[in-house]
């Protein structure tokens, strides 16, 4: 359904726009405290481990523990992630039923080569000694970035089901509201990397 | 077409040869940001770089592929409010915690 469809389907409710898109935003901004208080958690408590490891290269320090080459290529999963997303609402809104299940099926599958990553990284630094229990970067770090990726698992979860809901009975343009909500957990999902990915591993303490 | 309704005008989104511009536009800035890290010389500048580069993204990805630029302005402002309130509260709680302020040796 395209936007103008969208809009005009809307004008039957009291705010003029689908309830569900209204809400699902309003649940993005409840979103946006949520992160925002583990994003707030973990900048308070930047660069006050007494312990090792810490995370980024040089003094006072020496050695850090964060892999900027293997999670700069992660981010640009993620991001080519939301750009498969947008393309399979795109194709569902032209009633594409094919191009919407092959770009939703992309987006699952760059969601879960970033969850191998997470799964990866997380694997490495338990092994060189940062656990959550370990020191206040680690406390905060395994949080923040395992909500991040609890969230990703639940969008991967989410994009399966409407491709297989495609694959049986097809989605309809009338009813593409349902990809494009997905979509902006999506996204939303990405912006909230975009902003770890600076914060937390590109500013050095 | 577009459509006017009681929260602002609902215009077309984008069509896909607009999202592959902001792809190749999301993926010039992380590779800026990734080399920026890796200079030296960039050290002094480094911080303010990166969050002006982080909210560039930020933007473009709400703007275009969430299609914050073009849903009505109601959609807008459900998301800006939290956000607003969430940035508050870290730039406080950084402030509580002696963020931001020079430490000098007595």
């Amino acid at each position: 359904m395209s936007s103008t469809a969208i809009a005009a389907h809307a004008e039957e409710t009291s705010l003029g726009q689908p309830h569900l898109k209204v809400g699902f935003w309003t649940f993005l901004g409840s979103e946006c405290l949520f992160f925002g208080s583990l994003i707030a958690s973990y900048m308070a408590y930047r660069g006050k481990s007494i312990v090792p490891p810490f995370p980024h290269h040089g003094p006072p320090h020496g050695i850090g523990i964060l892999n900027i080459p293997v999670t700069s290529v992660s981010t640009f999963v993620l991001l080519t992630s939301s750009l498969a997303m947008v393309l399979a609402l795109a194709a569902c809104q032209r009633g594409e039923r094919k191009k919407t299940s092959f770009w939703l099926c992309m987006t699952a599958l760059f969601g879960l080569i970033f969850l191998g990553f997470q799964a990866y990284e997380f694997t490495e630094f338990y092994h060189n000694g940062l656990s959550l229990q370990r020191n206040l970067f680690g406390c905060t770090f395994f949080v923040l970035t395992g909500f991040h990726g609890t969230h990703v698992s639940v969008g991967v979860l989410w994009l399966l089901s409407l491709f297989v809901i495609n694959q049986r009975e097809g989605i309809p343009p009338e009813k593409a509201l349902n990809v494009e909500v997905a979509g902006l957990y999506w996204h939303f999902v990405d912006i909230v990397w975009i902003v770890i990915f600076t914060l937390v591993y590109l500013i050095p303490d | 077409m577009d459509h006017a309704t009681p929260h602002g005008e609902q215009r077309e989104h984008p069509v896909p040869a607009t999202y592959l511009k902001v792809a190749a536009i999301l993926t010039v800035i992380t590779a800026v940001e990734v080399t920026l890290y890796y200079i030296p010389a960039m050290r002094g500048v480094l911080v303010p770089l990166l969050l002006l580069f982080s909210a560039a993204k930020f933007g473009i990805v709400v703007g275009w592929y969430m299609h914050l630029r073009f849903d009505p302005i109601l959609y807008t402002r459900l998301f800006l409010g939290p956000l607003g309130i969430a940035a508050v509260i870290t730039i406080v709680l950084m402030l509580l915690f002696g963020h931001f302020i020079q430490h000098t040796q007595t």
